[in-house]
């Protein structure tokens, strides 16, 4: 132990955590654990009654043992006792305590707010800053209750002390975050701008992380800022390095304070004041001035934080993404950091340049740097540098430079990190796919991706490529040929026997004329894999071979002897088994044309969005994947979205999986393949494996009607009508039920459940009481549902009623239409700030976009009414064609609020709408749209 | 009060700066735990496991940022210790890299030359320290002298060792 302890020693203390830390083993740790554990509870309990500095000592054991990663469930008490001390030690070790220990016990919380509401009055800021820690720490909702009024107070009182008012602003600022609807904004709100002005830079740097936050929730309340912030920031950066004395660190200027100020205006759309724009972009030019100039010292310290200001500077002008030649500035920089020999400015110089390289303004400037990010692709020794310069290869990439990067890709794959190579994978088929310009060239890549890396190669890639080669019929032949060339290596990826399966199963055909890979070639080929595959791949193959059987009758007898050997029919694994017993009797029983129906060419797959951008959206978050999908919609416009021939609803439907079912006999025909009468057909063969009888299908007849409006009748028999009433308000809802029996005979045991099935059960919330179990006859029952929307859902909550009329027992299951649109505010705005949030949102997952016919007329006050009962707000005069109409809302959730901008374009002569949602929350768009496409 | 986050383009607001600071030595022995987010006892232990073994992995002179699930960390060693941030995405990371070394800027001013064992020794001063710089995972104060003095302030509120000494050990 160390010969002096500064402060206070509490030498007990000290000789314990010397003893823990002599102990030899874990063992003889935890046994001098419990030995203290046993002294302090029997002190705690004993008869006499302890001082101060012995429940200091003791607390601060057991604290020490905590913070070991033992348990501790004892002390709290004596803790709290603790904070009511006058000697501020034994206060401070009480608080500690507490901030580390957090007690949900609410006894304990009240007798610790009373406590901290002595301190606060107090009016000895020691201890008032030692309560707000406290409350910042804990931050609990009881303290937010107890606090959140008291606290805007203290920070806004003349008579506060700097450094309480910092330590308020602060921990205000953690009460709004924990409860957001406790603190309430008021007259304190204007006044905590103008702490922007205030002398002291602490209170400034403080205050101004609670502002930021303030202005992202109510930015029309905090505009003033904007000015504020610009002229603070300009006095910083143009003051000498010696002028703010000790908030000067390694001789740059507030370097924390700067980068706030430069996040705050990130919340706001570029200053409207001429003057005060003027003021900013010099700002900004002077920082990235400064970056070219030698260092003041050699110190990293110094280059750290003159980077970081620089950097939060880029951040601001990629967020305005208005200032072209800004932009190409801070483009440079980052160009020469990519060489600087300091590895965490080339890290951060890769991850910057991702954003630039999403603006038109600065795309082609990022291009430009491609050998070097190639190069370090290649040659950086840390794997997480690689990994940004992947990411940025893969945020630069378009059509004139895809050939080059992806071939750099694959072949960066074959000594790629086992860490990110299932990333890289997933890259380069988006790329291939989104740049192919011949999908030969797609195929090859896919093939060499899965020859390369095949372990790394998710069921979405070779999903896709298959769906791609179902669906374009000029490269199947190539891919048949392709794949076939592929397989003949002697080791060859059990992914490529997927794809092989597949393909040569579907267009085997296609090639089967050159005598190298004749049918029975094919089918010896493929068969030669069968045995060192798993079982899902060789259901594949199974399946593979009844389409051979189709395609090439002469390969009949070879297969069915295939089909019949005991290793097939009766294969341990019940799949297989069925598989083979199956197919063997399908190619036995039906005629050829049965067969060809049956068997026939797989039905091209609705186009869709590619499941693989999906996967890697899960993997890196939205923002990763963001950079070329938004320059893709930029070049691309609507081509994307318009060129397939979808229904309204192809969305809604799901894709065949292939491995799960590949020809779709056992449970379904696949869609649109088979006649109605092979199908009876198909069930008479197969009766016993026929699909269960669904119990009760859920009616959502009803669901669909209800989007835009909120009364009505949801659904009606010959017994039973079901009329709706809601209402909504913020994120709460209520809704009447009113069932009318319409018979003159009774309902028994009348029951109904309300049920949130999956995920919905943790976003909303439904409430409700069980009704009368008897309802007359002719008679009408009222049920209220109290709804409290949570977060954002896209499933609705399911009504099941059950009753019995006459004897018979009746079972029905509807949709509620409780949809995310009910929870809209309107929110009226003018043309240009709807263009500016417009803008804002166009990261390429917060936009959804349908082309859909249109199956109601197209009455301009139908729809002008159907938009205003969707709950949002119908802008007038925003699109610059009058034909279109714009909308925009807020949506209310109990956690967040989802801000959403709709555009409907009606084609009159093509009886066709165009429908644009941009939300600032992924789902809330594509809910949205599916649900709006069904409703015009 | 008009609620409106459309401005803003991902939901920044109900986030906090920083996450959590860890302090581990070379052996993985955890030195120092703030957290500045509610977080389960089970939820902790994974971190600091998952912290330790990936930090601790790291090449010499990689660099000292990492991504891990949606945060960034951000660490540095010094002499025998690990300072391990971790911070929102879209949080500056040289700006963190010098919160930690103000950090230890600090404890060194406090205790003169700090080593592991002064923070072992004196874990309740390395917590009061952070306090008195950080908050809620937001800066409170980046001055130096500001934040020596209030501590000098608070050690000169404290009872005289004398009296102290007076006291029995156990």
């Amino acid at each position: 132990m160390p010969a002096v302890s500064k402060g206070d020693g509490m030498r007990g203390l000290a000789v314990f955590i010397s003893d823990i830390r002599n102990c030899k083993s874990k063992e003889a740790e935890i046994k001098r654990i419990n030995k203290e554990l046993a002294n302090i509870r029997s002190k705690f309990k004993g008869d006499k009654a302890l001082d101060g500095y012995s429940k200091k000592k003791y607390v601060c054991k057991l604290l020490f043992i905590f913070l070991l990663g033992h348990d501790i469930d004892f002390g709290h008490m004596e803790a709290v006792n603790l904070l009511s001390s006058n000697k501020y030690t034994e206060k401070q070790i009480g608080y500690l305590f507490i901030s580390v220990l957090v007690n949900s016990n609410s006894e304990l919380i009240r007798l610790i707010n009373n406590a901290i509401k002595n301190d606060l009055s107090s009016r000895n800021p020691t201890f008032m800053c030692l309560a707000l820690h406290c409350i910042a720490n804990v931050g609990s909702r009881e303290m937010a209750e107890a606090f959140a009024s008291e606290i805007p107070r203290i920070l806004v009182a003349g008579d506060t002390m700097d450094s309480v008012k910092q330590s308020a602003a602060l921990c205000l600022l953690r009460l709004y975050k924990t409860s957001p609807d406790l603190v309430l904004m008021g007259e304190w709100t204007s006044r905590v701008v103008h702490l922007l002005n205030d002398q002291h830079m602490g209170v400034v740097t403080a205050a101004i992380s609670l502002i930021t936050c303030l202005s992202q929730k109510n930015p029309d309340e905090f505009k003033t800022c904007v000015s504020l912030a610009v002229s603070r920031l300009s006095r910083i950066v143009s003051s000498a390095s010696t002028d703010l004395q000790d908030y000067t660190y390694y001789f740059v200027p507030a370097p924390w304070l700067s980068c706030k100020l430069l996040r705050l205006l990130q919340c706001y759309p570029p200053p409207e004041d001429g003057a005060v724009k003027g003021r900013l972009v010099e700002c900004l030019e002077t920082i990235l001035n400064k970056a070219q100039e030698p260092p003041k010292s050699k110190k990293v310290q110094h280059s750290n934080a003159k980077n970081a200001i620089l950097f939060e500077a880029i951040s601001l002008i990629i967020h305005y993404d208005s200032e072209p030649n800004l932009l190409v500035r801070a483009c440079n920089q980052l160009g020469q950091f990519l060489q600087h020999r300091e590895t965490n400015l080339r890290y951060l110089a890769l991850e910057s340049m991702c954003t630039l390289a999403s603006s038109e303004f600065s795309h082609e400037a990022v291009k430009t740097h491609i050998e070097t990010v190639i190069n370090a692709l290649k040659t950086e020794r840390d794997v997480s540098v690689r990994q940004r310069a992947a990411d940025l290869l893969y945020a630069m990439c378009d059509r004139s430079n895809a050939k080059q990067i992806v071939a750099e890709m694959l072949s960066y794959l074959e000594t790629a990190d086992y860490s990110i190579r299932e990333e890289m994978v997933l890259k380069v088929a988006i790329l291939a796919e989104k740049y192919a310009v011949d999908y030969s060239w797609y195929v090859d890549t896919i093939l060499n991706l899965i020859r390369i890396a095949g372990d790394y190669v998710s069921e979405e890639v070779w999903y896709r490529v298959i769906q791609i080669v179902i669906n374009r019929d000029d490269v199947q032949g190539y891919a048949a040929k392709t794949v076939f060339e592929a397989l003949q290596a002697p080791a060859c990826h059990e992914n490529m026997v997927k794809v092989g399966g597949y393909i040569l199963g579907e267009f085997g055909n296609l090639i089967a004329g050159d005598p190298r890979s004749s049918p029975l070639v094919q089918f010896n080929l493929l068969h030669s894999k069968f045995h060192l595959c798993s079982v899902p791949t060789r259901a594949l193959l199974l399946s593979a071979y009844i389409k051979f059987i189709n395609l090439f009758p002469e390969t009949k007898a070879t297969i069915q002897e295939v089909l019949r050997c005991d290793s097939q029919i009766r294969n341990s694994d019940v799949e297989l088994q069925q598989r083979a017993v199956e197919y063997l009797k399908l190619s036995s029983i039906a005629s050829t044309d049965v067969l060809a129906t049956v068997l026939e060419e797989m039905p091209p797959f609705p186009e869709r969005e590619s499941s693989i951008l999906a996967k890697l959206k899960k993997k890196k978050g939205p923002g990763a994947v963001s950079v070329t999908e938004l320059e893709d919609n930029k070049r691309e416009g609507g081509e994307l979205n318009g060129g397939g021939e979808r229904g309204p609803d192809t969305s809604a439907m799901s894709t065949p999986s292939p491995s799960a079912d590949l020809l779709g006999i056992r449970s379904a025909v696949p869609v649109g393949a088979a006649p109605a009468s092979a199908g009876s057909l198909l069930v008479d063969v197969f009766s016993e494996a026929g699909p269960a009888a669904v119990s009760a299908a859920v009616n959502d007849d009803g669901f669909l009607r209800f989007v835009c409006k909120n009364n009505g009748v949801l659904f009606e028999n010959q017994l039973l009508q079901i009329g709706i009433k809601s209402e909504y308000r913020q994120n709460l809802g209520r809704m009447y039920l009113f069932y009318g029996n319409k018979t003159s005979v009774q309902f028994a045991s009348f029951t109904t459940t309300v049920s949130c099935p999956g995920e919905l059960q943790l976003q909303l919330n439904v409430q409700t009481k069980p009704v009368e179990p008897l309802v007359e006859g002719g008679a009408q029952i009222q049920q209220v549902l109290n709804i409290e929307c949570l977060t954002d859902f896209s499933e609705a909550p399911l009504l099941n009623i059950k009753f019995r009329y006459g004897g018979a027992l009746q079972n029905l299951t509807l949709k509620l239409p409780v949809t995310i649109n009910k929870f809209f505010q309107p929110t009226e705005m003018a043309s240009q700030d709807f263009f500016q949030r417009w803008k804002q949102l166009s990261q390429p997952t917060q936009e959804a976009q349908k082309i859909f016919k249109a199956s109601h007329g197209m009455d301009t006050e139908v729809l002008k009414a159907k938009l205003l009962g969707l709950g949002t707000a119908l802008l007038d005069n925003v699109d610059p064609n009058p034909e279109n109409y714009v909308c925009a809302g807020v949506i209310q959730t109990k956690g967040q609020q989802v801000g959403c901008l709709l555009r409907l374009e009606p084609n009159a002569q093509a009886q066709m709408y165009r429908l644009t949602l941009r939300c600032s929350k992924d789902s809330v768009s594509k809910r949205l749209c599916e649900l709006l496409a069904e409703q015009f | 009060m008009q609620h409106d986050d459309t401005y803003c383009p991902s939901d920044l607001s109900l986030t906090h700066r920083m996450r959590f600071l860890l302090l581990f030595s070379r052996q993985g022995k955890l030195r120092l735990q703030k957290w500045f987010t509610p977080m389960t006892e089970r939820e902790k232990k994974k971190i600091i496991r998952d912290m330790t073994s990936m930090v601790l992995s790291r090449q010499p002179r990689s660099c000292n940022f990492l991504h891990w699930k949606d945060l960034k960390i951000i660490y540095k060693r010094y002499a025998s210790l690990y300072f391990c941030l971790a911070i929102e995405n879209q949080e500056n990371e040289l700006l963190a890299l010098e919160v930690i070394h103000r950090y230890v800027e600090l404890l060194d001013k406090y205790f003169g030359n700090v080593c592991e064992l002064d923070i072992i020794f004196n874990f309740e001063k390395a917590y009061f320290i952070l306090d008195e710089f950080l908050m809620g995972g937001e800066i409170q104060e980046t001055s130096k002298q500001m934040i020596n003095r209030s501590i000098e302030a608070s050690d000169m509120l404290q009872e005289t060792m004398e009296e102290y000494m007076s006291k029995p050990a156990f």
